[in-house]
């Protein structure tokens, strides 16, 4: 190895240049109030080496999946070749170095297969008293290919130590896409190692137990579920007793979503504040609330409580049925922003082929009009088989208070082409076999079809959700779309489109309350 | 004559040896080896005498002496300074001086009629060094180095000094010594010359590591060799003799 070094540079300041000893070594005349040590340049050189301590080879680390460098002792790195990273951990991988001042360092350059990395260096260090010696030399570094924890970790099934399996056994999945949104606002699930989607739920894989436990605590933060544990011995040291468990937690969220009818069983009815056991659910929160539509009063089902003696619900949102408001009065009881109304309706489909009407008291009195879509459950035309509702049919006292007709909401009329100015952020993830066809990403059979069109059905009626509900909307993070400016014309002429007859309009979210989606620009959304 | 020595695997051969015109007082080592090169060089010629200053072997940094006199410590014991009058000839006076400054041969240097001192040296004592020794004494440092006699090897011929000497320093002292001198190192480089060599009129000893160039300096200024008074070289200043290295 080639080594060259500079003459030395001098600290103390030149009086004279007379000669005025001899160099020890080579009897040159040199002048010795200057000199180092008796010395003259040249015997330094060719003697003194301020480099001794430092290591001329070593060797670097770099994962060859994912091309990142090993920062010892654990932290993996980015750095791309000849970089200035790559030079901070070719240096800090030099022992020696902290005894010398570096003055300059540079890559040679190396053909990269040789799987060499070839750094020029400069140091200066004090090799007499008053005398700093700069010098220059070339270290090689060899590059060993090490898996790093990460690519370890996707390279190997079953890394997985805890899993959190969350469940509701309800048709659609609107509650986790609510969850997946509260999720995503919350980074709940940063540590996750992996997230699949499950019949009926997700599961979330950790590779730690605490992780698994962050995220209970925030599922139950959030919605209402029973907790189940589960462990799984996978190997024991006898000698030691430490085992290495696997966790399983299971998580059922409560089946009852908001907007669905629910008959309370009546015991159940009377201890909640003596409710009518018809009601419907206005609000799912960490209990769920109840309300009867009749009353306005309200209560809230505990978990406890409805693990307890669980029911189902009467009907969810798939059965609703669209209703015409032909009177609307209001009776000026107010819970909150629903206000009692007594409402006379039709069903739309009867409009024009039979003049039945249904009376009926309604939470919606602050945003129903004469003429309005409304979408409801109808009660008379339909068979429920459902004992806590046969119980209520069967009982004196609340047997004759079934209304016709429980109305849930306002229907708005949108126009299909209409596009949203707003987004909402996905998480990735798997599907598991279970749901989806394993062969093929393009749905080919007509189950998978279905999956897929339910899939985008739920995702609509859950956007919509959001569009309706200011207090869901609050707990979500909400993006605008890109190239808005580009939309933004044609967005005009979709405002005229998407008013209903008496110009109610179908109602939007303010640009002020999305946020600029920074992050991920490299990705591409094709949501 | 210029002879390399080593005491014990080291160098520093003027800290376990004086050596004047009169006599040579060696450290008692472990080996003989030192003591022989002495034994060698000077048998019949002068005495030498084996001896050691307040229990140590460092007799060469603590006492001081010429051809007239020999000065020790105060920590010098009566056994040692009586073993050191029978040994030295009768004519040398040996005096033992209260001096706080104890490392007499660090602090003081001198030939048989100059002594360069340690500027703080009391009063008492340069009287003292100026009886015995029979020498002119005069307060100076060397290349602002107050230990003289540890920078500094000096004889009746020349003198050696610290390498980072200025000539303005070197013509100073030698105006005062009388002597020519030269800034030298001994030992490779080293800058401790009173320490890393003995010298009178016709020997130097110096440490093993000495090199060449560094032998034959210290052979042109003390004139020791073909140099010697009477050769060849006699007379010559210190300019030439660096000029003939060249």
């Amino acid at each position: 190895m080639s080594m060259d070094l500079d003459a030395p540079v001098y600290v103390g300041q030149q009086e004279q240049t007379a000669a005025t000893i001899l160099c020890c070594n080579c009897g040159a005349p040199i002048d010795g109030t200057t000199s180092a040590g008796a010395l003259c340049t040249d015997c330094i050189r060719l003697t003194v080496d301020v480099s001794q301590g430092v290591q001329r080879d070593a060797v670097l680390h770099c994962c060859r999946d994912c091309e990142r460098w090993l920062q010892p002792p654990t932290s993996w790195v980015v750095a791309a070749p000849e970089s200035k990273e790559l030079l901070a951990i070719c240096l800090k991988r030099l022992r020696g170095l902290n005894k010398v001042r570096i003055i300059d360092a540079s890559f040679i350059w190396t053909e990269p297969h040789s799987k060499r990395i070839r750094l020029k260096l400069q140091i200066q260090s004090e090799a007499f008293q008053g005398t700093i010696i700069q010098q220059s030399f070339e270290i090689v570094y060899v590059v060993a290919n090490q898996q790093c924890s990460d690519c370890q970790k996707s390279f190997t099934a079953n890394t997985w130590r805890a899993s959190v399996q969350v469940r509701q056994k309800v048709p659609h999945k609107r509650t986790f896409l609510y969850l997946e949104q509260l999720i995503l606002k919350h980074g709940a699930h940063k540590d996750t190692v992996n997230i699949k989607e499950a019949k009926d739920g997700l599961d979330f894989y950790f590779s730690q137990r605490n992780h698994a436990q962050k995220m209970l605590d925030f599922l139950s933060s959030v919605v209402p579920c029973k907790i189940k544990k589960s462990e799984e011995l996978i190997s024991m040291d006898i000698h030691t007793s430490t085992k290495s468990m696997k966790f399983n937690f299971s998580c059922e969220i409560i089946p009852i979503c908001k907007d669905d009818l629910v008959a309370l069983p009546i015991k159940l009815a009377r201890s909640l504040s003596d409710i009518s056991p018809l009601t419907i659910c206005h609000r799912v929160g960490t209990t769920v609330n109840l309300m009867d539509p009749c009353t306005l009063r309200t209560t809230d089902v505990p978990t406890g409580t409805y693990w307890r003696q669980p029911f189902s619900t009467l009907a969810d949102i798939t059965e609703l049925k669209e209703f015409i408001v032909l009177d609307i009065e209001s009776t000026g009881i107010s819970n909150g922003r629903y206000l009692l109304s007594e409402a006379t309706v039709a069903r739309a489909a009867d409009l024009g082929s039979n003049d039945t009407t249904y009376f009926t008291r309604t939470h919606l009195g602050g945003i129903l009009h004469v003429g309005d879509s409304v979408l409801g459950y109808h009660l008379t035309g339909t068979q429920f088989n459902n004992p806590h509702f046969d119980d209520i049919e069967n009982s004196h006292q609340y047997g004759s208070t079934i209304p016709d007709v429980v109305l849930i909401k306002k229907h708005y009329v949108r126009s299909k082409k209409s596009k949203r100015s707003w987004r909402l952020k996905r998480m990735a993830r798997e599907h598991e076999e279970e749901a989806t066809n394993p062969n093929a990403n393009v749905p080919t059979n007509k189950r998978q079809e279905q999956e897929l069109a339910r899939m985008e059905a739920d995702y609509e009626m859950f956007l919509r959700d959001v569009e309706e509900d200011q207090e869901l909307r609050q707990t979500l993070d909400l993006y605008k779309v890109r190239q808005q400016q580009a939309m933004e014309d044609e967005m005009d002429e979709d405002d005229d489109e998407d008013m209903d007859g008496e110009g109610h309009a179908v109602p939007k979210i303010n640009m002020e309350e999305l946020l600029d989606d920074f992050d991920e620009l490299n990705m591409d959304d094709n949501e | 004559m210029a002879v390399r020595a080593q005491f014990e695997n080291s160098n520093e051969v003027g800290v376990f040896s004086c050596l004047t015109n009169a006599y040579a007082i060696v450290a008692v080592g472990a080996s003989e080896n030192f003591y022989s090169v002495f034994e060698s060089e000077l048998q019949d010629v002068i005495p030498i005498c084996h001896a050691t200053i307040a229990g140590t072997r460092i007799v060469g940094r603590l006492i001081v002496g010429n051809r007239k006199g020999l000065l020790v410590p105060t920590t010098t014991t009566d056994q040692e300074l009586q073993h050191l009058r029978n040994t030295l000839p009768d004519e040398v006076k040996i005096q033992r001086i209260e001096e706080r400054l104890s490392a007499l041969g660090n602090v003081i240097c001198c030939n048989d009629h100059v002594a360069i001192v340690h500027p703080d040296l009391e009063r008492e004592t340069e009287e003292i060094i100026a009886d015995v020794l029979g020498v002119e004494v005069f307060r100076q440092t060397v290349a602002d180095n107050v230990l003289t006699g540890s920078y500094m090897a000096l004889s009746n011929q020349g003198g050696i000094v610290h390498p980072k000497t200025s000539i303005r320093d070197q013509d100073e002292l030698s105006s005062l010594l009388q002597v020519p001198l030269v800034a030298g190192s001994v030992n490779r480089g080293s800058p401790v010359v009173g320490a890393g060599m003995v010298v009178n009129d016709w020997l130097a000893i110096t440490g093993l590591d000495t090199t060449a160039t560094e032998l034959s300096v210290v052979e042109s200024v003390f004139r020791l060799g073909e140099m010697a008074p009477g050769g060849a070289a006699a007379g010559v200043n210190k300019d030439s003799i660096v000029e003939s290295f060249y």
